[in-house]
């Protein structure tokens, strides 16, 4: 079972890696706008990932996300804005931050549980933008304007363009990142972690150090989130404080629920789909507008908060989930 | 002097309204122990509703009652069909149906009225209402009727034999159940009245932040603030910490502005209204979760 797995996800790598080079060959089917939507898709995955490495495997809510994403997205912008640091060399540096201010807001985050914890983090992801605008860092972040960035550029010559380049860069943190995810979650300290959100009591007793995983996974759940957000910063090659507010949080929290809580591949299916539907929200706005009449401006968020109840009732365990549930009860009735 | 006495005043005035969030938010916690994160999208549906019937042709008055009648229903019925099934559910699960409310609440109202920002009537006289040079006429009207349902729900929970039946539901389901309160329905009437007081506190904060779909989020962070200094377990608390955290807010603003006049160095200010509030959040948590007036919770393994 586990090496079949594994030779899908290494064939889907490598049909990522292969899939783009056609580009001359179906120019149309493979245009440099896909190859932006996937590279955004990828971003998604990697923060969703971030969510998930928390509060799927290791049981600690978080509302709040937006805030790691911001803090990545920005300390890979002012780096680059500021010091003409090169944006590859973005990513790491925001991870480092990132896992620090995580770490930081993992310690009071140890005497919250359940509600409390949703509560703090939910405040937490409401005050981002206010804190981005802050006079003091007005130098470093452009207060309300933001920074605007140069795109990356496609280095030694190669022959790609800048989407493909782009695509080509988000792939392979991403393939990076989430081999170190499935590694960690393999390892002894993975165990720890999910012995953590199982059976808290329990796993305190067996002389597992709850408050050094706690915090420390929560530094490294920021981390993915934050390199998630340098990314954005690269790809967008603009930052602003307000495209950081309560609902980018909650793109995430749907891409956690609809991709499965405590699945890796759950985490690429939901940044995938709420890409997707954040995308054809706007086209379906158009049709409701346009071509049926209705005086409404039908935004993605009732799409995203309708799927959040339902799948609540109908697939707790996301769309993965369920439908690979789906199909044991098909294999099993044969 | 007199400038800090307006601030103290527009602070109270702000006060009533997080006051007024606040209870509606300490009353579902009460009775099932979850934390509404819709409750700030609730009651800017609530004022929307108010809004369209005055843009009918209603007075003022009119489409605040019924805006609260309405408000009422759609609380009940909300924990009737979404909440009641997930009774035994994980927290998580409750976190998320919250977090779909807040995000269908919030787009709806976007897609019906549009997300552009509406000017909202005050009901007050402007001449001779209010005192001169230290508290608006909006404003005394705002402290006055938060008050005035402060005082009705008072009166009601304390009186009456249904409020009698809600607390003694809230407060000991089981035994309630035995001596034959309808523990489910008074939930539901929790909700309702919930809804019902955010409603309340919409309509009268609207003329201040104006209307749009996004005018709730900062005043449901205060109210999460005033709860928690307040005691999230006790209703009364909640309404002091309403007052306290609204007087507080303009005092910290007030006190950034002495200090930027005086030196010349900016700390803090009202660009900062949200983060003073996170403040608050995470050090009332982490230092005294049972606030000032909470019971302390002892959780037995």
């Amino acid at each position: 079972m586990a090496s079949t797995s594994k030779k899908w996800v290494l064939g889907i790598v490598v049909l990522a890696f292969v899939v783009p080079l056609l580009k001359p060959i179906f120019p149309d089917a493979i245009s440099d706008y896909r190859l932006f939507l996937v590279s955004t898709m990828i971003i998604a995955s990697i923060a969703v990932l971030g969510l998930n490495l928390l509060t799927g495997f290791n049981g600690q809510f978080s509302l709040g996300h937006g805030a790691f994403y911001a803090v990545g997205a920005y300390t890979a912008a002012v780096l680059m804005d500021q010091l003409n640091v090169p944006y590859w060399a973005t990513i790491p540096a925001a991870a480092i931050v990132c896992f620090i201010v995580g770490y930081l807001f993992g310690l009071p985050a140890l005497k919250l549980e359940g509600h409390y914890l949703a509560l703090a983090t939910f405040a937490l992801a409401l005050a981002v933008p206010q804190i981005l605008k802050y006079k003091w860092l007005e130098g470093l972040t452009g207060g309300v304007q933001g920074i605007v960035l140069m795109k990356p550029e496609v280095p030694f010559g190669l022959p790609l363009t800048e989407d493909q380049w782009l695509y080509y860069f988000c792939l392979v943190v991403m393939v990076i990142l989430f081999w170190a995810a499935a590694n960690m979650l393999n390892s002894r300290s993975g165990r720890a972690m999910m012995a953590i959100r199982d059976q808290y009591m329990a796993a305190d007793t067996m002389g597992i150090d709850t408050a050094l995983y706690k915090t420390v996974t929560f530094g490294i759940s920021a981390a993915y989130t934050g390199i998630a957000g340098a990314l954005s910063a690269s790809a967008i090659a603009f930052v602003a404080p307000d495209s950081f507010n309560i609902f980018l949080s909650i793109k995430f929290l749907i891409g956690l629920v609809v991709g499965g809580i405590g699945s890796l591949t759950g985490s690429v299916i939901g940044g995938i789909f709420y890409v997707l539907v954040d995308n054809s929200a706007q086209a379906l706005s158009q049709f409701v507008k346009n071509d049926l009449g209705l005086p409404f401006d039908l935004s993605a968020y009732t799409v995203f908060g309708v799927l959040l109840i339902a799948i609540i009732y109908l697939m707790p365990m996301g769309i993965a989930g369920g439908l690979f549930m789906a199909w044991r009860k098909i294999r099993g009735a044969r | 002097m007199e400038q800090f006495l307006q601030q103290i005043a527009s602070g109270l005035a702000n006060g009533a309204i997080y006051a007024c969030v606040a209870l509606a938010l300490v009353m579902i916690y009460v009775s099932t122990d979850h934390i509404n994160f819709a409750q700030g999208e609730m009651a800017m549906f609530s004022t929307y509703l108010s809004w369209q019937l005055m843009t009918w042709g209603l007075s003022f008055w009119a489409a605040f009652i019924l805006a609260v009648a309405l408000s009422f229903v759609m609380g009940v019925v909300i924990e009737r069909l979404i909440l009641r099934p997930l009774h035994s559910a994980p927290v998580l699960s409750i976190i998320v149906v919250f977090i779909g409310l807040l995000a269908i609440f919030n787009s709806v109202a976007g897609a019906i009225w549009s997300y552009l920002i509406k000017e909202y009537p005050s009901p007050f006289p402007k001449s001779s209402f209010g005192i001169a040079g230290v508290i608006g006429p909006h404003q005394l009207g705002v402290v006055l009727v938060t008050l005035i349902v402060l005082g009705l729900l008072f009166v009601f929970f304390r009186y009456t034999p249904l409020g009698l039946a809600m607390r003694a539901a809230a407060q000991n389901p089981q035994m309630a159940r035995l001596v034959g309160v309808r523990v489910d329905w008074m939930l539901a009437l929790g909700w309702g009245l919930a809804s019902s007081i955010g409603a309340v506190a919409g309509i009268m904060v609207a003329h201040i932040v104006y209307l749009d779909p996004n005018m709730m989020a900062g005043i449901l962070l205060y109210a999460f603030a005033s709860a928690l200094v307040g005691g999230i377990s006790n209703p009364a608390g909640a309404v002091a910490g309403g007052f306290i955290v609204g007087v507080l807010e303009n005092m910290v603003a007030y006190a950034g502005n002495q200090i930027e006049k005086a030196t010349g160095i900016y700390i803090i200010g009202n660009g900062e209204k949200l983060t003073v509030a996170l403040i608050i959040v995470i050090f009332v948590l982490t230092v005294r979760p049972a606030g000032l007036f909470g019971r302390v919770v002892v959780k037995r393994v």
